[in-house]
C-alpha cells in the first residue's frame, strides 16, 4: 500500500457526480436506481470514473463540452461535492474531509487555473497573484515577496500595478498560473486554461507551461476538448464521453489506437498529421510540426516514463 | 355593493397592538427618543458651528476633488450660497441634521440586512414582500404609529425617514452581492476562501458600486421624506414647506422648495462622485 502512495500522488476510485434536480441522495451503485435518476431529468455529470496519476506527470483530461470533464476536475478539490466515490491525495481522503480540512486542503495541498481566469477585477496583478497566500494569513512582505517570483516565473514582470482589465487574454492567464503556483502546492488542477484564446497564444502559453514544468515538476490535471494540447502537454491522457472515461493510455496510444469509433473520429485530424510527419522525416531531417507529440513518440517507444 | 356582512375591521386590532406597546415598552421608546434627539442637537450643533464661508470652501473643495471640472464645482458652491441668501441658512442645517441621522441608521440597518438577504435565499423571501410594503405604503401611515410612540417633533420624523428610505440601500446590497460573477467567487473558493474571506475580499468589494448607489438613492429618499414627516413636527424646511402650504404662500414655498433641491443637488453630486471612485469597472483599458 505504502508504496503505491509513493508513486501515485491522487487516486480517484469509483467517482460518481449525479445532478438530480432537488440534490437528493441516491444509491449510485444501483444501476436500475440511476436510469430512474435520468429518467426524472437527474444528470449524471461523472459516471464511475477511477484513475492514478503518478507524481510529476501531467494527465490531461479530454472531452467534448457537457462530457463532464469540467464537473469531474471540480470534484477533485471539491467545489462541486461528488456523489460517491473517493478521492486520495497523498494519503489524504479528501471525499472524507471536513470543511475546515477542506480549506486547508484547498489552500495548501491543491491550484487550481480556471477557463475565464476568475480575477478579482478590484485587485492588481501583484494582489491578485497574493491572493491565495493573503487567505492563508501569510503577511503581506512574505507574499508580495513570494508573488513577484511567480509574476517574474511567468513573464509578466513589470505589470504588478496593473489592473486585471488592462491585459490581454493571455496576460490575464499568466496572472491565473502565476496566483496557482504562488500556492506552491504539488498538485495543479487546469480547466481548460487556454481555450479562450487564440491559438497562436495558445500555442505559446502551452510552451510556456511545458517550459515551467521542466522547472518544477509539478503534478497537473489538465482539462481541455482539444486534442493537439492534450497531445502536447500531456504524458497521459484520458478521453471522457457522457461522463465516462472511453479510454486511457499515453497520447501515442490514444492516437494510434483508438479504443472505439468515438476516440477513432477524435484522433483521425493528429493521424494524419503523424502520418505526414512520419513521411517528411524520411525525406528531410527538418522536423516542423508537433515537435513535442514526437518527443513523447520516442519517448514511448523507449517504454519509458519519467 | 360588497355586502355589508362580509366586512370585517383589523383596524381596531392594529390601534390596540400599537397602545399596547406603548403602554409595555413606553420607557423603551421614550430612552430611545431622548438619546436620538440628544445626537441630532450635537449634529445640528456642529453643522451651524461651522461657519457658512467655510461651507462653502468645503463644498467647493470636495466638489473639485471629485469632478476636476470648474463649472461642476463652482455651482455647488453657487447653489449653497443662494440658500442662506433667501435666509434658509439655519433651516436647512436643522433639515440637513434630521437627514444625517435618518441616512447613518438607514444604512446601519439596510446594509447588514441587505448582505443576510444575499447570504440566505430564506432571509431574501421574507423580506422582499416586506420592503414591497414599505416602498408602496403611503408614507403617511406610519407617520401616526410614530408620532405615537415617539411623540411629536424630530425623533418621529426620523423614524419614519429610516423606514422609507432603508429599501433602496438594501436591496442594491442584495442584488449587487448576488451579481457578483460566479467564476470569482469560484476561483476564491478554490483558492480555500472561507465564506467570511469570500464576503469581505470579494464579494462586498465587488458589489460596492451597486450598494453606494444604494447609499445614493436613501439619501434621496430620506430628503424627500423630510418634508412629509414636517407633518409631524420634525421641523426643518419642510415645516415651511408645510406653513406655506396651509397659507397658500406661492412664494416662501418656493424658496422653501428651492433650498431642498439644492440640497438634494449637492448632496446627490457628492455621494455619486464618491460611489464612482470606488467603482471597479471603470478601470478600462
Amino acid at each position: 500500500m505504502n508504496n503505491i502512495s509513493e508513486t501515485y500522488l491522487l487516486e480517484v476510485k469509483n467517482l460518481w457526480k449525479v445532478f438530480t434536480k432537488d440534490n437528493a441522495e441516491c444509491n449510485v451503485y444501483d444501476a436500475a436506481a440511476v436510469k430512474k435518476l435520468e429518467a426524472a431529468g437527474g444528470v449524471v455529470a461523472v459516471r464511475d470514473v477511477s484513475f492514478k496519476i503518478k507524481r510529476g506527470e501531467v494527465f490531461v483530461i479530454m472531452g467534448l463540452s457537457g462530457s463532464g470533464k469540467s464537473t469531474l476536475i471540480r470534484c477533485l478539490p471539491r467545489l462541486i461535492d461528488p456523489s460517491s466515490g473517493s478521492i486520495m491525495m497523498n494519503g489524504d481522503n479528501v471525499s472524507e474531509m471536513d470543511q475546515q480540512q477542506l480549506t486547508e486542503f484547498r489552500r495548501t495541498k491543491a491550484a487550481m487555473v480556471f477557463q475565464h481566469y476568475g480575477l478579482l477585477p478590484h485587485r492588481t496583478v501583484l494582489e491578485n497573484v497574493s491572493f491565495g497566500l493573503k487567505l492563508r494569513g501569510v503577511d503581506q512582505k512574505d507574499r508580495e515577496m513570494k508573488a513577484e517570483q511567480a509574476i517574474e516565473q511567468v513573464g509578466l514582470k513589470g505589470w504588478e500595478t496593473h489592473y486585471p482589465s488592462q491585459l490581454s487574454g493571455g496576460m490575464q492567464q499568466r496572472v491565473g498560473i502565476a496566483r496557482a503556483l504562488v500556492q506552491e502546492t504539488e498538485l495543479l488542477l487546469l480547466d481548460e486554461p487556454f481555450s479562450g484564446l487564440d491559438p497562436l497564444i495558445r500555442r505559446e502559453m502551452q510552451e510556456e507551461l511545458l517550459r515551467l514544468q521542466e522547472q518544477l515538476h509539478k503534478t497537473m490535471v489538465f482539462v481541455t476538448h482539444d486534442l493537439s494540447e492534450a497531445v502536447r502537454l500531456g504524458d497521459r491522457m484520458a478521453v471522457m464521453k457522457s461522463g465516462e472515461f472511453v479510454q486511457e493510455g499515453t497520447p501515442q496510444e490514444i492516437i494510434m489506437h483508438p479504443a472505439d469509433e468515438y476516440v477513432q473520429r477524435f484522433v483521425q485530424d493528429e493521424q494524419k498529421i503523424t502520418l505526414m510527419m512520419e513521411q517528411e522525416s524520411k525525406t528531410s531531417n527538418v522536423r516542423t510540426l508537433p515537435v513535442r507529440s514526437g518527443d513523447r513518440s520516442e519517448k514511448a517507444a523507449a517504454g519509458t516514463r519519467r | 355593493m360588497f355586502p355589508e356582512a362580509l366586512e370585517y375591521h383589523i383596524a381596531p386590532y392594529i390601534s390596540n397592538f400599537v397602545k399596547w406597546l406603548l403602554h409595555t415598552c413606553g420607557p423603551a421608546f421614550d430612552s430611545f427618543s431622548s438619546s436620538l434627539i440628544t445626537i441630532m442637537v450635537q449634529i445640528e450643533h456642529g453643522l451651524l458651528f461651522v461657519p457658512w464661508w467655510l461651507w462653502v470652501i468645503g463644498i467647493t473643495f470636495l466638489s473639485w476633488r471629485i469632478t476636476r471640472h470648474t463649472g461642476k464645482t463652482i455651482l455647488p458652491a453657487v447653489l449653497l450660497m443662494t440658500v442662506g441668501v433667501l435666509g434658509l441658512w439655519d433651516i436647512a442645517m436643522e433639515t440637513l441634521s434630521i437627514i444625517i441621522v435618518s441616512v447613518l441608521l438607514a444604512l446601519i440597518i439596510g446594509i447588514p440586512s441587505g448582505i443576510a438577504m444575499a447570504v440566505s435565499n430564506r432571509v431574501n423571501t421574507i423580506f422582499t414582500p416586506i420592503l414591497d410594503a414599505m416602498q408602496t405604503m403611503p408614507s403617511f401611515v406610519y407617520l401616526i404609529p410614530a408620532l405615537m410612540l415617539f411623540g411629536l417633533g424630530k425623533v418621529p420624523g426620523v423614524v419614519a425617514t429610516v423606514i422609507y428610505a432603508v429599501p433602496p440601500v438594501q436591496r442594491l446590497t442584495n442584488l449587487g452581492i448576488r451579481q457578483v460573477s460566479d467564476s470569482v467567487q469560484e476561483a476564491a473558493l478554490a483558492f480555500g476562501a472561507t465564506p467570511w474571506q469570500l464576503m469581505k475580499e470579494v464579494r462586498l468589494p465587488l458589489a460596492m458600486p451597486s450598494i453606494l448607489a444604494g447609499v445614493n438613492q436613501t439619501t434621496m429618499m430620506a430628503l424627500a421624506m423630510v418634508v412629509i414627516a414636517s407633518m409631524i413636527g420634525a421641523g426643518g424646511l419642510g415645516e415651511k414647506v408645510l406653513v406655506a402650504t396651509n397659507r397658500i404662500d406661492v412664494g416662501a414655498g418656493f424658496e422653501a422648495g428651492w433650498a431642498i433641491v439644492v440640497l438634494a443637488i449637492i448632496i446627490d453630486r457628492l455621494s455619486q462622485g464618491a460611489a464612482s471612485k470606488f467603482d471597479n469597472t471603470s478601470i478600462q483599458r
